[in-house]
């Protein structure tokens, strides 16, 4: 009896247990393995997997909505969109300041078209309040500037809330463009990243908040300086409001030149005419007096909606809940059964034609199995779009089928048949140009099976039907299969042909889908049909596995 | 042709082209090259003949043309997002600029401050009129969607159409029509066959019912529609009787009518007007910027855009350069009557509301094709 056994454990020569040492020597050549296949892996990875991943992302994600608005996205969450009023003051302020952002940055239209997937007329609504926002608070910049016309200058509004190490380098920013441009060279830095001054955020939070956006927004255009403008209107809004909020205490911990400005300020506001932001949002355009789109901007706040989703199943995302689209609107659920049925449709002509061929191909003498297979390659490598341009040739009502029908005297000039612009002419087109695929594998599987068999059974009694009912065809089934997989699945995401001879009851989801990607630009509403049409795929081979047996699928 | 004839003639050939060397100013710090995009085919080669080419000629820029206008959105979006910016200048159509300006993937241009005024003197903003509708739009050209039909349908019985509403009356003129797979200008031409006036076209397409009567009154004619989604396929339908009429482009229309010479003839009636023009990418360097800057100006002057029109049936954009718009290029066909701007062919137009189309088509574009489904 040796160590080994006694313990239970096998040793190597070395001593070292011979599982460690076999996973040890499998271990570098799994690793060598794993470097040859590494640049193919690692072109999947960055060309396909990650792309795809970052499209089918674009389905939930919806951060375009908090991103613009995080003000608002933050304020409008407790309010009541049963209430039947429009969201308070407070709601409309922080919408007013992270607009009048949006608008510097480009980014409300933007907005308005994600908004639009949504509620209908939002696109020109936020192109409209973008025009009009800028005014908003007008009335207290006048006041103030009446109280005390620093308050338009930029240099007031730097000192009050600027850094004052930013000061300095704005400074220096300022004399070296100075020096550059008596020097007649072009100057092209940009304006040192602006930094608040501590302690502005605790005594006016709201204006401090404003400010800053204000400052880089402008720096983010071209050649913005915040020093050399006076602040958007709003910002004397958020001014205001600080004011009449905050105490006198708080305003007394700033420092003397701040406080010079700010007592006055603070005293006089008590007295200025208010503005109600309520009239003037509804004066831009009626909308914003109903409850309905700040419904809208309250549900679509999160940064992750499953809303794209929903659309892609005829539903709806109400803020009191998922609905069913209008049955007028619904049509996503009607063009997947369809895309599903049609491609089963094609899949079964497929087979259907396909069988008869790849058993003469692979049964037939060489030399016409050889001029066979050229006549099913032929078509094969020929452009897409040409053979399905020959199918409209042949196909429509003037076309030569039907004038041959005609000639015959099968139908008559009236009664023509039609046989494109409609599932026929899809159904046809596609089960010519996916023929190949039924055909290639289905040879190669027929190329082995070997003749004695097929003999053997003969000699033993079967008739002609029996011997290839009951030995041919069980053992050509893997070929079915693989032919059926591929068919099904290219079927299931074609676009072109069905664009072309589909009409409009031969069309597939997937031409909705490049509508929503090239057209509309509702990626995210096409994201989700991609997703969902990838699952069904991926169900559906799940099935088939389940059924079949993927490993009795055979490609040759 | 004596020798002095000759001579004045290519005199006159020679002197424009001489006088536009010197008019044009030098470029500078300019980029070499120009990647532009625009929709390949006969439209492509009349920018090329029309301003490309002698602008190549007299400043030595190297064009790569891109035929990718029909996707341009959807891919400037995504260089937008990947941050490389490969595309110089785009031709887009009227929604597609607004679209694009409105994402911040085009960039605002003062139309008065770079491009050049008109030939009678008007700034670019009059001469462009109602065309230059957003603040990143360039027009160059107005085209129109239009009817043609066959002039030799038996069952008409001698009758041909002279007013757009002939589409929805299956009694005098029986057969099949060819209408675009989108509700855009099927439903306006739809309202207007049903009474509806012009201009209340959009306040009654905003009701709840707007639509629904515009889909009635297509109805009535659903059943002899084949739907087409490229441009060519009514022009071929039309060629070989797959239909009596249908809807498209009125330069399609052109080719079909006058280049290859089918039995087929138009009908202006409540044309729709489309325009189509140039966009500049956002985030472009400067270079490259100046160099777009720089040909632009020269080519959506006012002779230029004249020039286009001889090798196209477009209608040049500018109001100043409709007097000087000539003969076809090749065929020597007096182009003003085939332009859609040509008063006579005006009497009843539309203009998309981009705007309303902005707001509604998610909408609009899902009931048609539920409709289409039925």
């Amino acid at each position: 009896m040796t160590e080994a056994t006694r313990t239970g454990q096998m040793l190597a020569a070395d001593g070292t247990p011979l599982k460690r040492s076999l996973q040890r020597a499998l271990r570098a050549q799994k690793l060598r393995a794993l470097m040859l296949i590494a640049p193919l892996l690692l072109f999947i990875m960055v060309t396909f997997v990650a792309p795809i991943a970052d499209m089918l992302f674009r389905s939930v994600e919806n951060q375009i909505v908090s991103d613009t608005l995080p003000r608002s996205a933050q304020a409008i969450r407790d309010w009541d969109h049963n209430s039947g009023e429009p969201p308070s003051e407070d709601v409309l302020a922080a919408f007013t300041i992270d607009m009048i952002a949006a608008v510097e940055r480009k980014q409300h239209t933007r907005l308005g078209t994600r908004l639009n997937y949504e509620q209908n007329g939002l696109s020109s609504l936020f192109r409209k309040t973008g025009r009009g926002v800028g005014d908003i608070g007008e009335t207290y910049r006048d006041q103030f500037a009446a109280l005390d016309p620093a308050w338009t200058d930029p240099g007031t509004w730097i000192a009050l809330f600027a850094d004052p190490s930013w000061q300095a380098d704005h400074d220096a920013w300022e004399a070296a463009r100075t020096a550059a441009r008596s020097a007649g060279r072009s100057f092209a830095e940009p304006v040192p990243p602006f930094r608040l001054k501590d302690g502005m955020a605790g005594v006016l939070p709201e204006t401090a908040d404003a400010y800053l956006d204000f400052a880089r927004a402008v720096q983010g255009g071209r050649n913005g300086d915040p020093a050399a403008r006076a602040p958007w209107p709003p910002v004397y809004l958020a001014l205001y409001r600080d004011l009449t909020a905050v105490g006198v205490g708080r305003i007394a911990t700033l420092d003397e030149a701040a406080q010079a400005l700010l007592d006055p300020a603070h005293y006089a506001v008590r007295g200025f005419e208010r503005a109600d932001l309520a009239a003037l949002y509804a004066g831009i355009d009626r909308a914003w007096s109903q409850p309905d789109v700040w419904a809208t901007i309250q549900t679509f706040s999160a940064r992750y909606t499953p809303g794209y989703f929903l659309t892609a199943v005829d539903l709806k995302q109400t803020p009191d809940g998922i609905t069913s689209q209008p049955a007028d609107q619904k049509i996503y659920i009607m063009l997947f059964e369809r895309t599903l049925v049609m491609s089963l449709t094609i899949m079964g002509a497929c087979v259907l034609l396909g069988y008869p061929i790849a058993f003469l191909l692979a049964n037939l003498p060489m030399r016409s199995s050889n001029l066979l297979l050229i006549l099913v390659l032929l078509p094969f490598w020929t452009s897409l779009l040409v053979r399905t341009s020959a199918w409209k040739v042949l196909l429509q009502q003037q076309g030569v089928i039907n004038d041959i029908l005609v000639w015959i005297g099968i139908v008559d000039n009236a009664g023509r048949l039609i046989l494109i612009n409609n599932q026929t002419g899809t159904i046809i087109a596609m089960t010519h140009i996916l023929l190949p695929f039924m055909i290639l594998p289905l040879y190669s599987v027929m190329k082995t099976i070997p003749p004695s068999y097929v003999r053997a059974a003969k000699s033993l009694g079967a008739t002609n039907w029996t011997a290839f009912w009951r030995v041919y065809f069980p053992q050509s089934v893997p070929g079915i299969g693989a032919g059926c997989i591929l068919v099904f699945i290219l079927a299931i995401g074609y676009y072109i042909t069905p664009e072309l001879v589909g009409g409009t009851s031969g069309t597939f989801i997937s031409n909705r889908i490049a509508y929503h990607i090239s057209s509309s630009l509702n990626w995210g509403l096409a994201a989700a049909l991609g997703t969902i049409l990838l699952g069904v795929v991926l169900a559906l081979y799940w099935t088939y596995d389940r059924l079949v047996g993927i490993d009795k699928v055979n490609l040759g | 042709m004596t020798i002095r004839g000759l001579l004045s003639a290519t005199a006159l050939v020679a002197l424009p082209v001489a006088a536009m060397a010197q008019d044009l100013p030098p470029c500078e710090n300019c980029a070499d090259s120009m990647t532009v995009v625009s929709w390949g085919g006969a439209y492509q080669t009349s920018q090329i003949k029309a301003y490309a080419e002698p602008y190549a000629a007299m400043t030595g820029t190297t064009f790569t043309w891109d035929e990718s206008s029909n996707e341009a959105v959807a891919k400037l979006r995504a260089m937008n997002e990947a941050g490389n910016i490969t595309w110089d200048l785009v031709d887009v159509e009227g929604p597609d600029s607004q679209r694009l300006c409105d994402e911040g993937l085009a960039m605002e241009v003062d139309i008065d401050e770079v491009l050049a005024a008109g030939d009678d003197g008007s700034t670019p903003r009059e001469d462009f009129g109602d065309s230059a509708f957003n603040d990143c739009y360039i027009p160059q050209i107005v085209f129109s969607t239009t009817f043609g039909y066959r002039t030799n349908v038996e069952e008409w019985g001698g009758r041909t159409p002279d007013n757009l509403c002939a589409l929805f009356d299956l009694e005098n003129f029986p057969g099949k029509r060819s209408l675009e797979r989108r509700p855009k200008k099927n439903i306006e031409w739809a309202l207007l066959c049903d009474g509806v006036e012009k201009d209340d076209l959009y306040d009654v397409l905003s009701t709840p019912e707007g639509i629904e009567q515009a889909l009635a009154k297509l109805d009535t004619i659903k059943s002899e529609v084949i739907w087409w989604s490229a441009g060519a396929e009514t022009p071929q339908r039309l060629a070989d009787g797959e239909v009596v009429m249908g809807s498209t482009y009125n330069g399609r229309l052109f080719s079909v009518i006058v280049e290859q010479n089918q039995p087929v003839d138009m009908l202006w009636d409540w044309q729709v007007f489309d325009f189509d023009g140039w966009i500049i990418p956002e985030g472009l360097p400067e270079d490259r910027l100046n160099r777009v800057l720089h040909f632009l100006h020269f080519a959506t002057d006012t002779q230029r855009l004249a020039d286009q029109a001889k090798f196209i049936s477009y209608g040049p954009a500018r109001a100043s350069s409709q007097p000087l718009v000539s003969t076809h290029a090749d065929l020597g066909v007096e182009m003003a009557p085939h332009m859609p701007t040509n008063p006579e062919n005006q009497k009843n137009y539309l203009v998309n509301n981009i705007e309303w189309w902005a707001d509604n088509q998610d909408d609009v574009e899902a009931r048609f094709q539920a409709w289409l489904a039925q």
